[in-house]
């Protein structure tokens, strides 16, 4: 990141000779030394981070209408008093000068895309939404109008709006772009969640295998420390990944697997563990189901023919297997977050949660924990008309059939699960069927870089009777919407707690440094002023904020005054087995009360009871496999305009083997276009030519790429691995799209021309 | 007195730069400089890879180049071992800078001196740790007194299967310390130097 200079003077230090020593400075007299806002008065309050979703507890330091640093605190037990790179960084978001400051309504006669705009007042925006809103329900009904979101604020636009104004069509990309597969397989395995705080006692675990799960690049911070500690501990970690990521070189072992494998991975390992009888014998017996199918099952999947499929030797498969062994039930395989794939991802998953069984780790030490959610009562309401059915991280919520008078939501029938799948909820509003979808809310999302298919998603825009983008910054999605209604950044604005269901469950408080700055305002007064709007007034009873706060914190016996001093409040767990099995129960939500190797469900609604191999598509020639990530310092495609963490990482590169670019005429440092299978060109960006990854396949990080003339510093940096996703592999049983199955070639193309990141950051001011 | 440094364990670094981001916040490290950096480096071929994630940062030497060269005494180091600026004698002629094998020190423009890691010593005086040593989520970094045997760092140290500094040649007697270099050959160098 910084380059050796040094040419002006060279003097080295033996030259020199003695050097001098200075006073008796004290330790006190250094505060002189100090950055100027550390010696004013600085107020601290408690907040939570929202530059990525695991959103750690933080204190915000505060001097008048600024926040300069925010920090974890120790009581949190997300951040247990650290914070990673994004996080630290959040007062350069706030204070960004391309933050949407005014409501804007889209001028009359432009087109969606255009960007022209006027600015309104909050009254004439959302009255001008209202009417549009209650002009879709007189013609379509409210299943017309979808609602979109990602954050702590979808909870009022993605779960309590709709399900008030009676639209099932309600999603997040955290499902079905997301966890989608490991939640629904969870469910199907255990009879339980993952949830967005995954469950595992990293600090006692003794191996670890991690298939394409990206600690390091991927810095959720818990996580991040966890792994550390277990490492610290002693845990042996193996990696399987066709890229030698941050966490593979971190590992004892990597296993390079060949991209599109790793069911074949796991069906061997269950085959090793049974054939050599080294599984948990005691623990299947206790807590499992169909441990006689899967012995049926599983004869075929030898290591020596996942050899075949995994490009991994038998003999390593096998020792990997009788390492795992070793160390159960200290040996896990935890599960990662973004599971979308291949298509076939909740099978995978499955194999994945059926050897973790076999190793006996689920709800002992060393292996899952059994979380529990933080008991808090909701602010009384009159009845909803729809259960909220977006689901979140946690997964898909379960909404069977919905109540007479409203249509079930627009992708019931295209896979299993019991949820929205936020790209099959496109399709409608272009084609109209099942029936027409006319309006849209995107609230935090990125329509553009989280939804594959971009030019699917641009024509159901352009179709569109009513769009509404809630945002803090013109992303390009936001710049195609009717009305624009700008939000208070998270350290502006109060919002609903955020509850975590953890070992020792918890509730976490979101309260303003200070008023939002220019005419934005927070989630929870633009969805009250909205529903007064709609008719939905008596679904908003409380006065303000606080007061809701307030009100729910008198279920735990505290109130919002004392939850300001302290920040997070940690409730008592069940995390073990034993501490279930002293009530007399098991937490498995299973038909049969049990873990489920063979799933009676899955068998009974068509699917495989038990997980098969299915070989990957195959890379046509001349292109490779497109494989994407995490970058440390950024998330997803929201921070690249926040320009501290651009000068960490400004762009992204494409990561090309070494022998491949030789092959191809590249050399370090030239850049590259980007060619999908479907003729879409993404770039100049970048080449990283590395040993790093296999020959089939390149990777570039997500979130660079954006195509938004008002975000200065992110437009037209890197390439988008999103827009390159012009198609997926729909998972029928998840709902979830598959991204893993688009192929790129790489042209020359010529570098960039932009201005450097400090450069912009400098002539802006700010 | 103290002779205070910081160990960063380069197995348990993961580049995620957590510490370089704190220390631009906490310190409001104008846009365009640092006074901590990460370095990433693979070594050796596929599949028998290492990747070295080396933060750096002002070294704190106990023989610092820095400090002589400076015409007004603006460089010095203190009793218990940190090389410090006073911003008040510095007249930002750079040579502190140019003396530096590390490059660690950059010319604050807006205030007119020499800028660089000080271990964050208005923290220090708080009893707090340095913004990059609290906020690191792999607990790569201890902070404390070398010379104190019962500190965490002299312990660390102490247990610690292997440690380097950056350019032993230059004599400068780095008190930032690099345990568990992932390459067998020790820490990665500049691929070219000047």
């Amino acid at each position: 990141m910084k380059l050796p200079r040094r040419n002006f003077l060279k003097l080295s230090a033996a030259a020199v000779g003695a050097v001098s020593v200075g006073g008796a400075v004290t330790l006190t007299s250094r505060a002189k030394a100090a950055p100027a806002w550390y010696t004013k008065e600085v107020t601290q309050v408690f907040q939570i981070c929202e530059n990525c979703f695991w959103r750690c507890g933080i204190k915000a330091s505060v001097v008048g209408n600024r926040v300069y640093k925010v920090d974890g605190y120790k009581e949190n037990p997300k951040s247990r008093g650290m914070l990673c790179p994004r996080g630290q960084a959040a007062p350069a978001q706030t204070y960004d000068p391309d933050r949407l400051k005014k409501p804007l309504i889209r001028i009359e006669g432009s087109q969606r895309g255009d960007g022209r705009y006027r600015e309104a007042s909050w009254e004439e925006a959302l009255d001008y939404i209202a009417k549009k809103m209650l002009g879709l329900k007189e013609q379509y009904g409210t299943e017309s109008i979808a609602f979109f979101g990602h954050g702590t604020g979808d909870g009022w636009f993605v779960d309590f709006l709709p399900a008030a104004w009676g639209s099932p069509n309600a999603a997040k990309p955290s499902v079905s772009l997301c966890t989608a597969p490991r939640e629904v397989a969870a469910q199907y395995t255990f009879g339980r969640a993952i949830g967005g705080h995954e469950p595992i006692d990293w600090p006692n675990t003794k191996y670890i295998v991690l298939i394409g799960h990206h600690i390091g690049e991927d810095t959720h911070n818990t996580q991040l420390q966890e792994f550390s500690e277990a490492r610290k501990n002693g845990a042996r970690v193996v990696v399987v990944d066709p890229r030698f990521s941050t966490a593979a070189a971190k590992a004892d072992r990597w296993l390079p697997i060949k991209p599109g494998t790793d069911t074949a991975l796991l069906l061997a390992w269950i085959h090793v563990l049974i054939s050599e009888n080294l599984y948990d014998q005691a623990f299947i017996e206790k807590y499992t189901v169909g441990m006689d199918q899967l012995v049926a099952h599983i004869k075929p999947y030898t290591p020596e023919w996942a050899e075949q499929q995994t490009e991994i030797p038998a003999q390593v498969i096998r020792q990997v297997a009788r390492e795992m062994a070793q160390h159960k039930p200290k040996a896990i395989l935890p599960p990662t977050r973004h599971t979308v794939w291949y298509g076939n991802d909740t099978q995978r998953m499955r194999a994945s949660y059926i050897l973790n069984t076999l190793l006996g780790n689920y709800g002992r030490e060393g292996g899952f924990y059994i979380a529990m959610a933080p008991y808090l009562e909701k602010y009384p309401t009159p009845q909803l008309p729809l259960e909220p059915a977006a689901g979140g991280c946690a997964g898909p919520a379960a909404v069977v059939t919905e109540p007479e008078g409203f249509k079930p939501r627009a992708d019931k029938g295209k896979f299993l699960a019991n949820t929205t799948a936020i790209q099959e909820l496109i399709e409608p509003m272009v084609s109209g069927q099942p029936y027409p979808i006319k309006g849209l809310f995107a609230y935090g999302i990125n329509l553009f870089h989280a939804i594959p298919n971009v030019p699917r998603t641009k024509e159901a825009l352009s179709k569109l009777d009513l769009y509404v983008a809630i945002d803090v910054l013109p992303q390009e999605h936001v710049m195609w919407a009717d009305v624009i209604l700008p939000e208070a950044t998270y350290l502006e604005r109060y919002d609903d707690f955020v509850t975590v269901a953890h070992k020792t469950p918890f509730i976490q408080l979101r309260m303003p440094a200070h008023e939002p700055l220019y005419d934005s305002k927070p989630g929870w007064w633009i969805a009250k002023e909205l529903g007064k709007r709609i008719g939905l007034e008596q679904f908003f009873p409380w006065q303000n904020i606080e007061e809701y706060l307030d009100t729910r914190m008198q279920s735990v016996g505290l109130d919002l005054e004392t939850m300001k001093s302290m920040g997070t409040m940690v409730q008592s767990g069940k995390p073990w087995l034993t501490d279930w099995e002293k009530e007399n129960s098991l937490p498995f939500n299973t038909l049969s009360g049990k873990i489920e190797l063979y799933s009676e469900a899955l068998a009974k609604a068509g699917f495989d009871p038990l997980p098969k191999y299915e070989a990957p598509q195959a890379v046509p020639e001349g292109f490779y496999r497109l494989l994407y990530g995490r970058s440390p310092v950024h998330t997803f495609a929201r921070t690249q305009n926040n320009p501290v963490l651009m000068e960490m990482e400004s762009s992204n590169s494409v990561w090309l083997n070494a022998e491949e670019a030789a092959r191809l005429g590249f050399k370090p440092g030239d850049h590259a276009y980007l060619i999908n299978q479907d003729g879409v060109r993404e770039g100049p960006v970048r080449l990283k030519v590395t040993q790093r990854i296999r020959k089939d396949a390149v990777y570039i990080t997500h979130g660079f790429g954006h195509k938004a003339k008002g975000m200065a510093l992110a437009d037209g940096r890197g390439a988008s691995d999103s827009y390159l996703q012009t198609r997926y592999t729909l998972d029928r049983i998840s709902g979830g799209a598959g991204l893993r199955n688009n192929f790129v070639k790489l042209e020359k193309a010529p570098a960039p021309k932009l201005k450097s990141v400090t450069q912009l950051i400098k002539e802006r001011g700010a | 007195m103290a002779r205070l440094g910081m160990l960063i364990d380069l197995s348990a670094c993961v580049g995620c730069a957590a510490c370089a981001v704190a220390c631009k916040m906490e310190n409001q490290v104008p846009a365009g400089a640092s006074r901590l950096w990460i370095r990433e480096r693979e070594v050796g071929l596929f599949p028998n890879l290492a990747v070295e994630f080396r933060p750096e940062q002002c070294n704190h030497c106990e023989n610092p180049p820095c400090v002589p060269v400076c015409p007004t005494g603006a460089s010095y180091q203190t009793k218990d071992g940190l090389v410090e600026v006073d911003v008040a004698k510095c007249i930002a002629c750079g040579a502190c800078a140019a003396a530096c094998p590390y490059d660690a020190r950059f010319t604050n423009k807006k205030g007119g001196y020499a800028d660089k890691c000080n271990f964050c010593a208005h923290r220090l005086a708080k009893d707090q740790q340095p913004a990059c040593v609290e906020t690191c989520p792999a607990y790569a970094r201890v902070f404390g007194d070398l010379d104190d045997p019962n500190s965490e760092i002299a312990k660390v140290l102490k247990a610690a299967e292997r440690s380097d500094v950056l350019r032993p040649d230059q004599g400068t007697r780095p008190k930032v310390i690099y345990l568990n270099a992932p390459s067998k050959k020790g820490l990665t160098q500049e691929v070219s130097d000047s």
